[in-house]
């Protein structure tokens, strides 16, 4: 487990945990009030122990991911301010108002792609990985997706091919149980999607996705091992999605009690007491990172809110490399 | 007449197949449970009245619920199943393309695929994977049918035709029109597939438009009859078969076109109104066919640019008025 050495990588896990929750109850608030945020919001709250898997890896390592990124993008570094003037759609977004919250992407933090087809994200993550092997970067690709897109046929595909030419690709599912309204039970006919791992020639480990200590463990062993040439593995981390699928949906199809449970389990309140009572981290210093989270969010809600929306006639560009498109 | 809201009326027709025919089946992600808890959605209660045996929220696995669709409906069980949102369709296309499309032909005319795919449209703000209208690349496959409704008694009407039609149909349903309210009668009244409505009749130029975009076409029409411009607006209702002599006769005593759709311009379904109108009522033509459409660009995010993208009515009057 955690080991003396390991204070420095744990506290900035714990730091971008905080940061990942404050900004995303801030686009709970924001999502409140109508007309401040345009389109569907789709949260990370409750899976923020994933966090540390980012963490884990390189920073020339490359991450592919999907609709629920913001955890993982702001664990790699990206520039809040522009995340969220993205999110409103802002001529100063990271990908310039056309994405929104669903498709971020960051290359220049290495998060390279994201898609919110389901199951798109894994063959995707193959290519990349390909390219590394091919070009023996030393680097390796880590893809999320979730239990539901564990179904689609795409993701089979992946790790088949990733198994047969050993790709150094780590597969990261994050399974919160439910995948919109259907529950992890209607969509998958085995007891998890760790042991699928088996049918591609890989290493497979269920973690408890709400402990840190237990993602991070993994997914440097997992990294690792793709690192060393010894073909992709499949974590999968048994989390909860805390909030609907988007704001707007108020889980009338959970059980409050499930809830309450997974509440009673919150990665982030396990971690901060955890490393206080280990003494890694003084009540102080979280406080501090507590401040840091909030000023960081301030500053770039006031950074979004205050940048214009993109031209409407830059509809017609990126396209293409070079020319506009046409009317 | 009754009004009710087109979600309300797709629900109707889907519960009059039900009950009717119990070879009808539903299938989906999220038909049954849904995360959208609103009376408006088409399917909202459907499975606490037929339960789970004939309502199936399915795997996120578009390959397999239109795989199912083909092989339950090959075995004469009546499928109607939901692409959840249109681009998910290329998910689903081998299963609809190369084989519902197809088998019937490939067996000599053995084979029956008596399936229904109904699929959401519109353009929302999600950005361009999960708003993008593809019903031309639909309409390019021989033996695919496919209906395009714009209001309730017409959604209710094609889509119970096309559950009973012995052919694939894919059903297109605007989203936005699901909160719409509209007359649509009661009962079990069908729409036949491949008849065109005059929404409006007129004199000076005939307006095409199916889905959303006829109330787009209607509200250039009443815009430009201030102006003492009287315009035509035909409804298509179902893009395969296309009701060509509607379309012709229109022009023909018009003698003026212009297309409308909220799919992007460069090889649309207006191109092809165009070139019929170009190869069969060339001697009608006054003046050049002219296309409304969204520009070559995949759907915006920000709504500014949705704002811009969307064909308006503006921009149908524009069009009008260039050919006048
Ligand atoms: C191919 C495809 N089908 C359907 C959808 C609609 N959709 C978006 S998210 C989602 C559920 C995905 O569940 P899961 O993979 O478990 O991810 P989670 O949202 O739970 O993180 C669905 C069905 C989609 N975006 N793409």
């Amino acid at each position: 487990m955690a080991t003396a050495g390991d204070a420095g990588i744990r506290l900035q896990i714990l730091e971008k945990m905080i940061l990942s929750r404050r900004f995303e109850d801030q686009i709970t608030e924001l999502a409140e009030e109508q007309g401040r945020l345009p389109g569907m919001q789709i949260l990370a709250t409750g899976q923020e122990a994933a966090v540390a898997a980012v963490l884990a890896l390189q920073d020339d390592d490359v991450i592919v991911t999907n609709h629920r990124s913001h955890a993982h993008i702001l664990a790699r570094g990206a520039d809040p301010n522009t995340l969220m003037a993205e999110i409103m759609g802002k001529e100063s977004g990271v990908n310039h108002g056309k994405s929104g919250t669903l498709h971020l992407i960051v290359p220049e933090v290495n998060v390279l792609m994201t898609s919110t087809v389901v199951g798109a994200a894994p063959p995707l993550a193959a290519g990349a990985a390909f390219a590394q092997q091919y070009t023996e970067s030393g680097a390796i690709t880590a893809v999320f997706f979730g239990d539901g897109a564990a179904a689609e046929g795409s993701v089979h595909e992946a790790m088949n091919l990733a198994g047969v030419w050993k790709l150094p690709l780590l597969f990261i599912c994050e399974n919160n149980c439910w995948a919109g309204a259907q529950s992890y039970q209607e969509h998958c006919s085995v007891g998890n999607i760790a042991s699928r791992a088996g049918s591609y020639g890989m290493p497979g480990d269920l973690v408890n996705g709400n402990d840190a200590d237990d993602v991070l463990k993994t997914a440097r062993d997992l990294a690792a091992r793709c690192r060393e040439g010894k073909g992709p593995a499949l974590m999968e981390l048994a989390t909860y999605r805390m909030h609907g699928h988007g704001e707007f949906d108020k889980q009338h199809y959970v059980d409050p009690e499930e809830l309450k449970e997974w509440a009673a389990r919150d990665p982030l309140t396990m971690y901060r007491k955890r490393l206080t009572e280990e003494g890694v981290a003084t009540a102080e210093q979280i406080e501090s990172m507590e401040q840091e989270a909030a000023r960081i969010v301030e500053e770039a809600v006031r950074f979004a809110e205050e940048s214009p929306y993109p031209a409407p006639e830059a509809v017609l560009d990126h396209v293409w490399a070079e020319a506009r498109a046409t009317r | 007449m009754r009004e009710m809201h087109t979600g309300v009326a797709i629900r109707e027709a889907l519960t009059l197949a039900m009950e009717q025919d119990e070879r009808v089946f539903l299938a989906g992600e999220g038909i049954g449970t849904s995360i959208h808890d609103n009376p408006l959605m088409p399917t909202y209660g459907l499975l606490e009245k037929f339960g789970s045996k004939r309502v199936k929220d399915t795997p996120v696995s578009e390959a397999a619920i239109a795989g199912l669709a083909v092989g339950a409906s090959n075995m004469g069980l009546l499928p109607v199943v939901e692409i959840m949102f249109f681009p998910f369709m290329t998910l689903a296309s081998d299963m609809v393309v190369n084989h519902a499309a197809k088998l019937r032909y490939l067996s000599g005319g053995k084979s029956a695929f008596p399936l229904t795919v109904r699929v959401k449209a519109g353009l929302f703000p999600a950005g361009c994977q999960h708003c993008h209208n593809l019903e031309a690349w639909m309409a390019h496959v021989p033996g695919l049918k496919m209906t395009f409704a714009s209001n309730p008694a017409d959604a209710k009407g094609l889509l119970l035709s096309a559950i009973f039609d012995p052919d694939p149909v894919i059903v297109v349903e605007d989203m936005g029109l699901y909160f719409m309210l509209g007359e649509a009668p009661e009962g079990d009244v069908r729409v036949p597939l491949g008849k065109a409505r005059i929404a409006r009749q007129g004199t000076d130029a005939t307006v095409v438009a199916y889905g959303g975009a006829v109330h787009t076409a209607m509200a250039a029409a009443g815009m430009l009859e201030a102006e003492g411009v009287s315009l035509e607006v035909i409804d298509l209702r179902t893009l395969v078969p296309l009701d060509k002599e509607t379309v012709l006769e229109s022009l023909g005593r018009t003698g003026r076109l212009v297309t409308v759709h909220d799919a992007t311009r460069f090889c649309g379904y207006g191109a092809e109104l165009a070139a019929i109108a170009a190869e069969e009522g060339f001697a009608s033509l006054k003046a050049p066919v002219r296309r409304v459409a969204a520009p070559n660009t995949p759907a915006p995010f920000t709504p500014p640019q949705v704002e811009y993208y969307k064909p308006g009515a503006e921009d149908v009057v524009e069009a009008v008025r260039s050919i006048l």
